[in-house]
């Protein structure tokens, strides 16, 4: 038996299975994000008890670890009696884990809008799914740009806990690499600059969004 | 669905909840304690000394900002054995979540740092403070005054990561579900109650972090710090 090294086609493994980190990390963008939309409209809606159900999903998303939401998924979906294939477990604890964060961001995107804003499209008649739709949604969704790409990057690391229930994903093509050719350092550092060429670009980009926001303010 | 839940069979198994509650709480207190002074230094030298100091220190906290804290660990506990680094899974956890930690505390303080206005040295100045003065009453404590409540949020949120060490196989608190589960199978039940038991935690770290910032920087300062979510850090 000869032992593989960590070469082109190692590599080109972990090129494929970034794919599959990038399709998760869309569908709890996606996910979450119309999820996440429905709860920070509830937290910021007129009914009391709607936006304190809101803020306790919120509070118990942010207060349990992803890791948790996943192995419940896991095991809820099955305990259900769904036979379904981890990238189903996967994909649905990433939207529920996104929703919890990025409600959470937009709940204060939408509260930023001066009152002013509301008070003036209120007398102008507007009704409440009016407001949304033409005064407060458009600025709000401004203000929304640089956080809420800042938190992709969140959520493309965190995909990497997935593979702690075999989704074959990028952190999980490292570690059976790993497992075949027995170089730890080289190939979880491959597996580290394949995540940083993905996550930085996007980190510069909230900064970049966040700063032109800002162009216009004293400081 | 016919599954009935038995939550009883926990019970049997207290003694291995506990001490993985032990554990997280050990691993995550000591990554805070450290991670936060290496952020204060971090966040420091870089702005006192700039230039290639300032390069290294922005650089080291992109690429761990920019990384998965799984892989990380991965690094740590499996890539230094093979530069001849031999550490035990609690040891490699508490590194991973030090270095980890410690880029975001640097990322968060230095914003606080920037955040302090000029006017205000010169009036240090002014005063005939020392330049240690300065540094210590009118930059660092003030700055860090002003960032509590993020720093709150990403150590809470440190706390709930570390569940990600039993990756690694550190014996914490996620370890030692999965350890029961591999005995019981019972893996729903015991999912939700160590869910519950992360809930307790984190809310208790939060309570704690605020009784903390109200004795060291006054009751306003630990209120927001109570009440603040994490901040998505961009």
């Amino acid at each position: 038996m000869t032992l593989k090294t960590f070469g082109f086609d190692q590599f080109g493994f972990l090129l494929f299975s970034l794919q599959w980190t990038i399709l998760l990390t869309l569908i709890a963008l996606i996910g979450g994000g119309l999820l996440g939309f429905a709860v920070a409209l509830a937290r910021t809606a007129q009914l009391k008890p709607v936006r304190i159900a809101a803020a306790t999903y919120i509070q118990v998303i942010q207060g349990i670890p992803v890791l948790m939401i996943l192995f419940l998924s896991y095991y809820g979906l099955s305990l259900a009696g769904f036979e379904l294939p981890p990238l189903f477990a996967a994909g649905a604890s990433m939207t529920i884990y996104a929703s919890g964060y990025l409600a959470e961001i937009w709940r204060g995107c939408i509260q930023a809008v001066p009152k002013q804003q509301w008070e003036a499209s209120e007398s102008l008649a507007m009704t409440r799914l009016q407001q949304y739709r033409y005064v407060v949604l458009p600025q709000a969704i401004r203000i929304s740009l640089p956080p809420t790409v800042g938190f992709a990057v969140q959520v493309v690391k965190n995909t990497s806990i997935t593979s702690i229930i075999g989704f074959v994903e990028l952190a999980r093509a490292g570690q059976l690499i790993n497992n075949a050719t027995f170089q730890p350092f080289r190939v979880f550092l491959a597996v580290a600059a394949l995540y940083f060429v993905v996550c930085y670009p996007l980190s510069q980009l909230s900064r970049l969004l966040e700063r032109r926001l800002h162009a216009g303010s004293s400081r | 669905m016919s599954y009935t839940f038995q939550f009883g069979v926990l019970a049997q198994y207290q003694d291995q909840i506990l001490s993985g509650i032990w554990l997280t709480i050990k691993i995550s207190v000591l990554s805070i304690i450290l991670g936060c002074a290496a952020g204060i230094v971090l966040s420091s030298v870089r702005s006192i000394w700039g230039g290639a100091v300032r390069f290294l220190v922005d650089a080291y906290v992109e690429i761990i900002r920019n990384t998965p804290f799984l892989v990380q660990l991965f690094i740590v506990y499996f890539g230094l054995p093979g530069l001849g680094l031999r550490v035990g899974a609690d040891t490699a956890a508490l590194i991973g979540m030090t270095i980890n930690l410690a880029a975001y505390s640097t990322e968060i303080i230095r914003a606080g740092i920037e955040a302090v206005h000029k006017s205000q040295i010169e009036a240090g100045e002014a005063l005939g403070f020392t330049r240690f003065q300065i540094y210590r009453h009118v930059i660092i404590v003030p700055a860090i005054a002003k960032v509590y409540p993020a720093l709150c949020s990403q150590f809470v949120l440190m706390m709930l990561a570390s569940s990600i060490c039993s990756a690694i196989s550190t014996q914490e608190l996620a370890a030692s579900a999965a350890f029961i589960e591999s005995q019981t199978y019972r893996s729903f039940e015991i999912y939700i109650a160590v869910t519950l038991i992360y809930l307790a935690l984190a809310l208790a770290l939060r309570a704690a972090l605020a009784l903390i910032g109200m004795w060291l920087f006054g009751r306003r300062v630990a209120r927001r710090a109570m009440t603040a979510l994490p901040e998505v850090q961009a």
